[in-house]
């Protein structure tokens, strides 16, 4: 009844719409690059050609090794996309469990896992990040998703603890424990589905966080490395030419901007359609 | 007091947990630092069991944290493997990121507070519009795209404010980094105010004050504001720690010689020291923060003091 409710309201909505079009296309460069970039990535490159602006056949330029900075750009989605939504499914999934754990069993297993979430959340996000990639140099794509999963399970999984308690004590769930329902299936079954809905919002917006957060890393310079292809370590190189190129800082910013923001577009317009209070 | 001391006391073995993790990361990860002081240069044994024992590398790594503690608690951070006092070190430079977040925390203060009231009283009008379109997007650039974009126009083209360094001093030279490092801030404390205030301005207790005849201004200063800032200042606590953490993009951008700088150089330059000694201090203040606010809720809020006592 709320996801059709929901959906109706969501259809309604320019914005949905929006995002989910600019996240289509930013999963389809990130899949399939080869449909969009003329030149595979580090392809072709020419240094005499090195940071020129844009021109005919080279839509965006050029970037600091004379790379057609298009190719370029279009094969830095995957790095953000795939970081992203790894990170976030991974920490969604600790959040489940360790949340549910928490939630319902409550005593010292939830006294443990709250202390555990307040030791991993005060740790400082970039520092955090920067001390661990720095003492293994040769980090690619998964390692960094590692140290982000690492670093920022926690908002989650505080928020589906919280949820799951509120839900244990409502009568359907009292009706199918006394129907013999088992701890598992009372989770599973009735405290999960009715828990989650505010956890997977929060998931949509942190999709957007982890994105900028990897270029972040990447921009400080201990995320991806050269010959890896991302916006973050676009960015990098762009702070130092900026000034007389605002190309190389323009284009990969904008696809940057606008993937973030469609993850968080998104996960707006379906808090509003998911709260009833808010119609 | 019940309920402060309970959370004192929760407070307090996640502090050492917290910094007792930082200093596995930091001493238990690959790379020997005496070895790498030496360079290229082969060193003798000998030597090099002198300095380790010298720096206690040689005792196990719980000891070696105990150590260190009783340290801090004394105001010695520990020295470098150069041999400078690592406090001695930090000592300019804290004055200085304070300083920017404090800028930071006193801008997301003020005109989050600010746009987010203004969007709150009229839901759906432009003002509202505008700010939600507004902050969405400040969210969604990352921090370091909007300094340097600053930087350029703001500082540069334009001339507004000083583009680099500390010469003009607090406040010229801090504003526009503090700006930037607090633009994320002030554009969830306003989303934050303006949900917050919606939700508030519905609540039962607002109807029957205005039905009381009480004057508009009355209830929502003094009845609906009050309530929507509890989890404003939940946010605004917590925020300060991330400030000060997040200052290592910021400083970098703008040249200011803080400790965000400094701990940044040491992380590459693996000086294990410096770099535990302000995590330590920042995840101090981190959890600090968070207790001032959890006993500030029970001051805004009677119902929770109440319900945990």
């Amino acid at each position: 009844m709320l996801a059709r409710d929901a959906w109706a309201e969501l259809r309604g909505r320019a914005v949905f719409w929006f995002s989910t079009a600019v996240l289509l296309v930013a999963l389809a460069m990130a899949a399939f690059p080869g449909l969009f970039a003329r030149l595979g990535p580090n392809e072709a490159c020419d240094l005499r050609m090195s940071k020129r602006g844009p021109a005919d056949g080279a839509l965006f330029g050029y970037d600091l090794q004379g790379c057609d900075y298009w190719s370029q750009v279009v094969h830095g989605t995957r790095a953000s996309i795939v970081v992203g939504v790894a990170v976030t499914v991974f920490a969604l999934l600790i959040s489940i469990v360790l949340g549910l754990i928490g939630g319902y069993y409550g005593g010292v297993a939830d006294a443990l896992i709250s202390r555990i979430t307040d030791v991993f959340f005060g740790i400082p996000f970039v520092l955090g990040a920067t001390v661990v990639l720095v003492a293994f140099p040769d980090h690619g794509i998964w390692a960094m998703t590692l140290v982000l999963v690492l670093l920022g399970w926690t908002t989650m999984t505080r928020l589906m603890r919280g949820q799951v308690i509120a839900v244990k004590d409502m009568d359907f769930v009292a009706a199918a424990r006394m129907l013999g329902a088992s701890d598992r299936r009372l989770m599973f079954r009735h405290i999960l589905p009715n828990a989650i809905a505010p956890v997977i919002v929060v998931a949509m917006l942190n999709v957007g966080n982890v994105i900028a957060g990897e270029a972040t890393l990447d921009y400080l310079g201990v995320g991806l490395q050269y010959p890896d292809v991302s916006w973050g370590l676009q960015l990098n190189i762009a702070q130092t030419f900026f000034a007389e190129h605002p190309h190389l800082l323009v284009f990969p910013a904008l696809f940057l901007t606008a993937t973030v923001l469609s993850f968080l577009m998104l996960g707006d317009v379906v808090r509003d359609a998911l709260d009833p209070r808010l119609r | 007091m019940r309920y402060a001391a309970q959370r004192l006391a929760q407070a307090i073995p996640v502090f050492f947990a917290t910094t007792f993790l930082i200093y596995t990361m930091v001493f238990a990860l690959p790379g020997d630092p005496i070895l790498a002081l030496a360079g290229d240069k082969p060193v003798p044994e000998q030597v090099l069991a002198v300095m380790r024992a010298r720096y206690h590398l040689d005792e196990p790594l719980l000891v070696q944290y105990g150590r260190y503690m009783l340290g801090v608690f004394q105001g010695d951070l520990g020295e470098t493997f150069t041999g400078q006092p690592v406090s001695e070190l930090l000592q300019d430079r804290w004055a200085v990121t304070a300083q920017l977040a404090l800028t930071a925390w006193v801008f997301e203060l003020a005109v989050g507070v600010g746009l987010g009231v203004l969007a709150g009283l009229r839901r759906g009008g432009a003002a509202d519009t505008a700010v939600l379109a507004g902050t969405t997007f400040v969210i969604a650039v990352p921090v370091f795209v909007v300094g340097y974009t600053a930087q350029i126009v703001l500082g540069l083209n334009l001339g507004l404010f000083p583009t680099a360094g500390t010469d003009e001093g607090w406040p010229g030279s801090y504003l526009l980094p503090g700006m930037v490092l607090g633009s994320f801030g002030l554009a969830y404390v306003a989303r934050l105010t303006r949900t917050s205030l919606v939700e508030n301005l519905r609540a039962d207790y607002v109807r029957t004050a205005t039905a009381k005849g009480l004057a508009r201004r009355r209830v929502i200063g003094l009845h609906a504001l009050r309530n929507s800032l509890i989890p404003v200042v939940t946010y605004l606590g917590v925020d300060f720690g991330n400030l000060m953490a997040g200052a290592v993009v910021t400083e970098g951008i703008f040249n200011l010689p803080g400790i965000g700088q400094q701990v940044f150089q040491s992380i590459q330059l693996q000086e294990g020291p410096v770099v535990v000694g302000v995590v330590t201090l920042l995840v101090m203040i981190f959890i600090l923060a968070n207790l001032a606010v959890d006993l500030l809720y029970g001051v805004l809020d009677p119902r929770i003091r109440r319900a945990r006592a």
